[in-house]
C-alpha cells in the first residue's frame, strides 16, 4: 500500500493549489497530482448580464492579470458587435496592453518566480521572497523596480481609471484617451523601461547564466518536456500580445496550425478528470492521450518560452537580439527547458517596453477619435489576447439585445495545467526517494510549477484560496509529519 | 516596545486586495517598518504553526480580504478571530460579498453542470463532474465541496472595520494604517471611508440635476459617454447616488459610470433600492404604461444594482430557475 | 401551489389622505372582507421606498399592496406620480430575483373607495392564495450553504 504526501499550501504564485504524491514501498514516488480546488462559476453568473459590462466583471478573475481580461474582454465585444476600433483606440489598447505586460512580468520575475535564482532555491524559506531579493540586489535597485512599476502602471491608471480592475474597454474603442503632456510623460517613462528590461536581463546573465549550476538545473532532464507550443503571432509570425492568430507548433518546431480567434473549438478542446476543478486544453487534432509528451500527445503549453518557440521571432529589435541569445545558450528552437520560462518572460518584457515607446511615438494616439458606435445587431463573439501567463479566450453569445446568453472562458493557466502537472510529477519522481521529505525538496517541486507563472484565480474562473499544507500518512493512514508554509 | 504584529490573509480573493497593498509602492517601506507582517501568503513563506501558538489577540491587527466560499476560509477566519485584536474586512468581497457574489442568483449545480457537460469546447462523453472524494487508480484524492452562496465575512465572524473597493485605493489603505498605529479609529463597526454618497465629490456633480429625470435608458455599448456631464443626466445608469464616496471617482475619470464597488451609503439599508429610488422616481411619464415602458430600458437591474453587494442586499440571493 | 389553508399575509402601505382613509371607510362601512392585510399609513404612496417593498417581502409578506390617490388627486400633486415609476421598475427587479411581479400591487383608491378598498384586498388575496407562500428567508437560508 503507498504513502501518500500531501503539498499544501503552495506558495509565491497567484492562487490556490495542492500536490499529493503517492509512493510507493520503496518510498519513491508512484503518482503525484497537482489539483485546484475552487471553481467560481463566472461563466455561469456572467449569463444575463450585458455585454459591455463584461470587461469589468470578468476583470474580477484576477487582480493580478485583470487588464488581461479586460482587453481579452474587449475584443470579443468588438466581435460581438461587428465593431472595429478606431485607430487611436487601438494605439491606446497596445499601449495599455504592453504597459501592463511589462510591468506584470517584472512583477513575477522579481516577486514571485525570481527568488529561486536571485536567492537560490535551496535557501531558507525566510528569504525566498522580495525581501531577500531586496537584500541580495541592494536597495537602489529594489527602488528602481519600484518606481518603474508605479510609473508604467500609472499609465494604465489614466486610461483605465484603476490599474487593479480598469474601466475603459468598449465595443468599437475606449472610454479615455491621452493628451499631449501625458504622451509626453508616459514616452519617458517607456524608455525607462527599456533600460530597465535591459538591465533585468542583464542580471539574469549575472546572477543565473553565469552559475554554472543554475544553467546546469535550467538543461538538466527533469525539467524538459517536449510539448506543443502555442501563441499568438502577427502577420509576420512575430510574437504579439494584442492579436491576430493563434500559431500552433509541434515539439520539432514545426507549424501545425495557425488559426483565427473564433475558430479556436476547431482545434482546442479541454478534458475533465475528476479529482480537480482546472481543465486541461489538448490539440483536437492530436488527441488527450493523458499526461505524457511528445508529437503523439494533444497536450501543448503557452505563455513566455511557448510563444516565442511559436513565433519566427520577437516584434522589436532589442528583444528580437534578447531572443537569439536565448535561443543559441538553449541549444536551438523550440526549446523544453521548463525553467527557461522564466529567462523567455524577460525577453517579453523587453519587447513590451520597445513596443510601448513605439505607440507613444504616434501622434495620432492623442487624437479624440476614440470610439466606432456599433450599428450591427449583436450575436457572437471571441477575443483572444495573450495573457502574461499564456494565451486567453473570451467567448460570448447575447440576445439581440446584447445581454448574454452564454459564456465560454479559457484561460491562460488552463492550456498549461496538463503541462504543469506533468512537470511536478516528474520533479516528485526526481527529487522524492526513500520517503525523505522536508522543505528543500518542496521547494525544488515547487519549482517546477513556478516558470509557468499559474494563476489559478483565473484558471478556475476561481477566487478562493486555501492555505498550503503538507501532511505525510503511512500506509494505514496515520499521519507521520505535517509540513505547514 | 515590540512592533505590533499584523496579518493579510485572503479567502475567496482575485489577488487584486494583494496588488493594491503592494501598489503602496516606496510607502510600503515605511509600513513594513512600522510593523511587524507576521503572515501575508503571496509574498512571505509563514509557518501556520507559529499563529496557531499565537495567544488570543497577540496579532494587534488582521486585515482578510475575498469572500467566505469554503470551510477552510471559515476556519481560518475563526482562527484569526481569535488571535487578532482587530479584525479588518478589506475589499468588497469581505465588506459586501463582492462581484463573486454574482454566482448566488445560481447554484452550485448550475456552475458544475454549465463548465462540465454543456460547455461548446468541454470533450467530455462520459459526463464527468469533479467530486469532493474521488478514487482515481485506486489513489484517494479529495476536493472541496462548492457551496451554492458567497457570504461576507461579517457574516462568519465579528468584524471591527470596513475598508471598501474592489481594490481599495492606496490612499484609503494608508490613511486607515495611519488610523490603527496611532490608535485613532471611529466606532467599531465603521466604514472607513467618507459617509457621503459619491455624487457629493463626484467631479462631474455641477451638472447633475436636482430631480434625476431618466426616460430613456442609454447604455455605452451603443452610446458613448460624455466626460463632461453626469452620467445620469445622459441617461446612463451610475450608481454614484447610493454608493459610498472615497474611490477618487477613478471610474469617473477614465469616462466611465460608478458600479459602486464602495457599497451603500451609510442610511441606505439596501444599495439597489435605494438607486431605483434615486432614478425612478422622477420623469416625464404620467401613466403606467409609459412608466412600464420606461422600466423596460434599464437593463439587467440585478446585475447593475447589486454588482459587488448581492450577498448584502435584503433578499441575499436569487430564487428563480434554481 | 396547492390550498393547504394557506392564510396570505399582505402588507399594505396606504396614504394617508386617500387609501388609508377608504381603508377606514371599509371599516366603518362594516364590509366583509379578507383580513389578510396589514395596513401601514403613510403620508403619501411617493413616501413608499422601494426597500419597504422589498424589506416585508425578505421578512415574510407574501405579497405587498402601494395604495395612493388616484393620478391628478395626489396630495401634494405629484407623490402618486413616484410611485407609479417606482414600481415598475421594482417588479422588473423582483422578477430577476424569482420574486413574482404578481405579488406586489399598485392601486388608487380614494378616500370615499370604501367598496373599491375591500375588492382589491379581497382580489389581491386570492391572486396570492393562488401563488402560494412567499417563505423568502427560509428558502433562501436552504441555499445558502454546503450545496
Amino acid at each position: 500500500m503507498s504513502r501518500q504526501i500531501t503539498i499544501n499550501p503552495i506558495t509565491r504564485l497567484e492562487g490556490h493549489g495542492k500536490i499529493e504524491i503517492f509512493l510507493d514501498e520503496q518510498g519513491d514516488v508512484e503518482r503525484a497530482f497537482f489539483q485546484v480546488p475552487e471553481i467560481r462559476g463566472f461563466e455561469t453568473f456572467c449569463i444575463g448580464r450585458p455585454s459591455e459590462e463584461m470587461p469589468r466583471i470578468t476583470e474580477r478573475i484576477c487582480g493580478v492579470c485583470p487588464t488581461a481580461h479586460h482587453m481579452a474582454s474587449t475584443k470579443a465585444l468588438d466581435d460581438l458587435w461587428k465593431v472595429k476600433p478606431t485607430r487611436t483606440a487601438k494605439l491606446l489598447r497596445e499601449m495599455v496592453y504592453n504597459a501592463f505586460m511589462f510591468e506584470d512580468h517584472n512583477l513575477h520575475f522579481f516577486f514571485l518566480g525570481g527568488p529561486d535564482f536571485i536567492v537560490g532555491p535551496t535557501a531558507p524559506a525566510a528569504e525566498r521572497n522580495i525581501l531577500g531579493v531586496i537584500n541580495k540586489v541592494g536597495l537602489e535597485i529594489a527602488g528602481q523596480l519600484i518606481k518603474v512599476r508605479r510609473e508604467i502602471r500609472s499609465i494604465i491608471e489614466t486610461v483605465g481609471g484603476k490599474v487593479v480592475h480598469p474601466v475603459f474597454g468598449l465595443p468599437g474603442g475606449v472610454s479615455r484617451g491621452i493628451n499631449e503632456e501625458e504622451r509626453q510623460r508616459f514616452l519617458a517613462s517607456a524608455n525607462t523601461a527599456v533600460e530597465f528590461a535591459q538591465f533585468a536581463l542583464k542580471a539574469f546573465d549575472d546572477i543565473v547564466l553565469k552559475n554554472q549550476d543554475y544553467v546546469d538545473l535550467i538543461l538538466s532532464d527533469g525539467f524538459i518536456h517536449k510539448t506543443y507550443y502555442a501563441g499568438l503571432v502577427d502577420e509576420n509570425n512575430k510574437v504579439n500580445f494584442y492579436e491576430h492568430r493563434v500559431r500552433v507548433v509541434d515539439p520539432e518546431g514545426r507549424e501545425v496550425a495557425k488559426f483565427e480567434p473564433h475558430e479556436y473549438t476547431e482545434f482546442i478542446a479541454e478534458h475533465v478528470e475528476p479529482w480537480t476543478y482546472i481543465t486541461f486544453p489538448f490539440l483536437k487534432k492530436v488527441g488527450w492521450k493523458g499526461f505524457v509528451d511528445g508529437p503523439d500527445s494533444g497536450v501543448f503549453r503557452v505563455a513566455p518560452l511557448a510563444r516565442l518557440n511559436a513565433s519566427d521571432g520577437m516584434a522589436t529589435p532589442l528583444a528580437q537580439e534578447a531572443y537569439e541569445k536565448m535561443f543559441e545558450t538553449l541549444g536551438g528552437k523550440p526549446s523544453h527547458h521548463t525553467l527557461a520560462f522564466h529567462w523567455a518572460r524577460l525577453v517579453e518584457a523587453l519587447q513590451a517596453a520597445e513596443a510601448l515607446k513605439g505607440l507613444l511615438e504616434d501622434e495620432e494616439i492623442t487624437s479624440d477619435d476614440i470610439r466606432n458606435l456599433p450599428t450591427e445587431t449583436p450575436k457572437e463573439g471571441v477575443g483572444i489576447v495573450e495573457a502574461p501567463r499564456g494565451t486567453l479566450i473570451h467567448h460570448y453569445w447575447s440576445d439581440e439585445d446584447g445581454i448574454l446568453t452564454r459564456v465560454n472562458l479559457i484561460v491562460a493557466t488552463n492550456h498549461n495545467a496538463a503541462a504543469t502537472a506533468m512537470s511536478v510529477e516528474k520533479a516528485a519522481k526526481a527529487v522524492i526517494h526513500g520517503g525523505h521529505v522536508d522543505d528543500g525538496l518542496l521547494n525544488l517541486v515547487e519549482m517546477a510549477f513556478r516558470p509557468y507563472d499559474p494563476c489559478h484565480a483565473c484558471a478556475t474562473h476561481a477566487i478562493g484560496k486555501t492555505p498550503l499544507v503538507a501532511r505525510i500518512y503511512d500506509h494505514t493512514g496515520k499521519r507521520l509529519r505535517e509540513i505547514k508554509r | 516596545m515590540a512592533k505590533p504584529k499584523v496579518a493579510f490573509y485572503w479567502c475567496g480573493s482575485c489577488g487584486g486586495c494583494e496588488e493594491a497593498v503592494v501598489d503602496l509602492a516606496e510607502k510600503i517601506l515605511d509600513v513594513v517598518a512600522a510593523v511587524d507582517i507576521v503572515l501575508w501568503p503571496v509574498a512571505l513563506d509563514f509557518k501556520l504553526k507559529d499563529i496557531e501558538s499565537y495567544e488570543p489577540g497577540e496579532i494587534a491587527v488582521t486585515f482578510i480580504n475575498g469572500s467566505v466560499r469554503l470551510s477552510e476560509h471559515e476556519e481560518w477566519v475563526k482562527m484569526l478571530r481569535e488571535k487578532s485584536q482587530l479584525v479588518i474586512a478589506f475589499g468588497s468581497c469581505s465588506h459586501l460579498g463582492g462581484i463573486p457574489g454574482l454566482i448566488n442568483m445560481n447554484t452550485a449545480q448550475q456552475v458544475l453542470e454549465n463548465k462540465y457537460l454543456k460547455s461548446v469546447s468541454v470533450d467530455n462523453a462520459d459526463g464527468v463532474i469533479p467530486m469532493p472524494t474521488n478514487s482515481v487508480d485506486g489513489y484517494d484524492l479529495d476536493l472541496p465541496a462548492v457551496w451554492n452562496s458567497v457570504r461576507r465575512l461579517d457574516e462568519v465572524i465579528d468584524v471591527d472595520y470596513y475598508l471598501p473597493g474592489c481594490a481599495p485605493p492606496p490612499d484609503l489603505i494608508l490613511e486607515a494604517v495611519g488610523a490603527i498605529l496611532k490608535g485613532e479609529l471611529p466606532p467599531k463597526g465603521s466604514v472607513l471611508s467618507p459617509a457621503k454618497s459619491l455624487c457629493e465629490s463626484c467631479p462631474l456633480n455641477e451638472s447633475k440635476p436636482e430631480d434625476l429625470t431618466i426616460d430613456e435608458f442609454k447604455r455605452v455599448a451603443t452610446s458613448q459617454p460624455d466626460p463632461e456631464t453626469c452620467y445620469l443626466a445622459q441617461g446612463f445608469v451610475c450608481l454614484g447616488p447610493s454608493t459610498r464616496s472615497g474611490c477618487g471617482e477613478r471610474c469617473i475619470r477614465a469616462n466611465m459610470p460608478c458600479r459602486g464597488c464602495f457599497g451603500p451609503t451609510p442610511e441606505a439599508m439596501d444599495q439597489g433600492t435605494k438607486l431605483i429610488s434615486a432614478i425612478a422616481s422622477s420623469g416625464t411619464s404620467d401613466t403606467s404604461e409609459s412608466a412600464a415602458s420606461v422600466a423596460e430600458g434599464f437593463v439587467d437591474p440585478v446585475g447593475t444594482l447589486y454588482r459587488f453587494s448581492l450577498p448584502s442586499s435584503i433578499l441575499k440571493r436569487g430564487l428563480k430557475n434554481v | 401551489m396547492p390550498d393547504n389553508g394557506f392564510e396570505p399575509k399582505i402588507v399594505g402601505f396606504l396614504c394617508k389622505w386617500c387609501s388609508y382613509t377608504g381603508a377606514d371607510l371599509a371599516g366603518t362601512s362594516r364590509k366583509q372582507y379578507a383580513p389578510n392585510l396589514a395596513g401601514i399609513r403613510v403620508m403619501c404612496s411617493g413616501r413608499v421606498d422601494p426597500t419597504f417593498i422589498v424589506k416585508a417581502l425578505a421578512d415574510g409578506a407574501d405579497g405587498v399592496l402601494i395604495a395612493g390617490c388616484h393620478p391628478g388627486d395626489c396630495h401634494y400633486s405629484v407623490g402618486n406620480y413616484r410611485a407609479m415609476r417606482r414600481v415598475p421598475m421594482l417588479r422588473k427587479l423582483l422578477d430577476q430575483f424569482g420574486i413574482e411581479p404578481e405579488r406586489v400591487w399598485l392601486e388608487w383608491i380614494s378616500a370615499s373607495e370604501g367598496d373599491r378598498f375591500a375588492e382589491v384586498v379581497n382580489s389581491m388575496t386570492e391572486t396570492i392564495r393562488k401563488l402560494g407562500p412567499l417563505n423568502w428567508k427560509e428558502r433562501a437560508e436552504a441555499l445558502s450553504g454546503a450545496a
